[in-house]
């Protein structure tokens, strides 16, 4: 009953990570990912990324990028696993495993970020 | 279940047609469903990555030319241009679901749909500008 009661609070999360998701995280990958590994630009120096990471605001969308964004891929990958692999008996281990995996990334997210600080 | 057939309580009172495991192969749709299902892993890589550089940059100037170094070496580009890929496809899906997510009403009108994914599309726009902006300024 429990879980049931849980679901609209985490459809609720995992829209909230789609949205910015989709808003932030191309254009992040493509800079770091994508662009400076391959040369196309130059890499900021350390101390201007030092400088946006101490701004508590950068740290805030960052924290709140990376939980809600996990948030998202356990909404889906769930149900991917669940109806896609057909494996609907194992829900439960599904859920448990898919949301312990969240949850702990983000307390590691949260480590990170106060440790920059 | 496990009843032979011959015995009364051997009822079954609802079919259901045997679905194969790979069922999203055997439309585009379906095939295009998953994907976009799949495309979430890469959302989750890239948080990963995200706090692999912050962590680096906080650990000071050697952790951070290691972090460029790694980033640079070819299967971590191989993985992020996929992850691009599939970000990329994320961002479209999404927007393009938000005036089914999201009807808005303006003096008793309904905002047109082709208005509201504009909008976000707009917003992905100067987002992105933005975060350019911020990274690369001097």
């Amino acid at each position: 009953m429990g879980r049931r009661t849980m679901e609209p609070f985490l459809w609720l999360l995992f829209s909230a990570g789609g949205v910015l998701s989709a808003l932030l995280l191309p254009v992040l990958v493509f800079l770091f990912g994508v662009a400076m590994p391959i040369g196309w630009i130059a890499a900021p120096g350390l101390d201007h990324l030092r400088g946006l990471i101490d701004n508590p605001l950068t740290s805030l969308v960052v924290l709140a990028l990376s939980v809600l964004s996990l948030f998202h891929w356990a909404q889906r990958f769930r149900y991917t696993l669940i109806d896609g692999l057909k494996l609907k008996d194992h829900h439960r281990l599904i859920n448990v495993s898919c949301y312990t995996v969240t949850l702990v990334g983000s307390v590691a997210a949260a480590v990170v970020l106060w440790q920059v600080r | 279940m496990n009843n032979p057939p011959g015995d009364a309580a051997y009822e079954p009172r609802l079919y259901r047609a045997p679905v194969s495991i790979l069922w999203w192969l055997r439309r585009r749709s379906y095939f295009f469903f998953v994907l976009r299902e799949l495309s979430s892993v890469f959302v989750a890589w890239s948080v990963v990555f995200l706090l692999l550089l912050i962590r680096a940059v906080g650990r000071g100037g050697g952790q951070y030319r290691d972090f460029l170094d790694w980033s640079a070496t070819a299967w971590v580009i191989i993985l992020n241009l996929v992850t691009l890929g599939f970000l990329v496809l994320h961002a479209i899906t999404w927007f393009n679901l938000t005036p089914a997510a999201m009807v808005l009403r303006l003096r008793g009108q309904r905002v047109p749909p082709a208005a509201i994914a504009g909008s976000a599309y707009l917003a992905w726009v100067v987002v992105s500008a933005f975060v350019v902006w911020i990274v690369m300024r001097r």
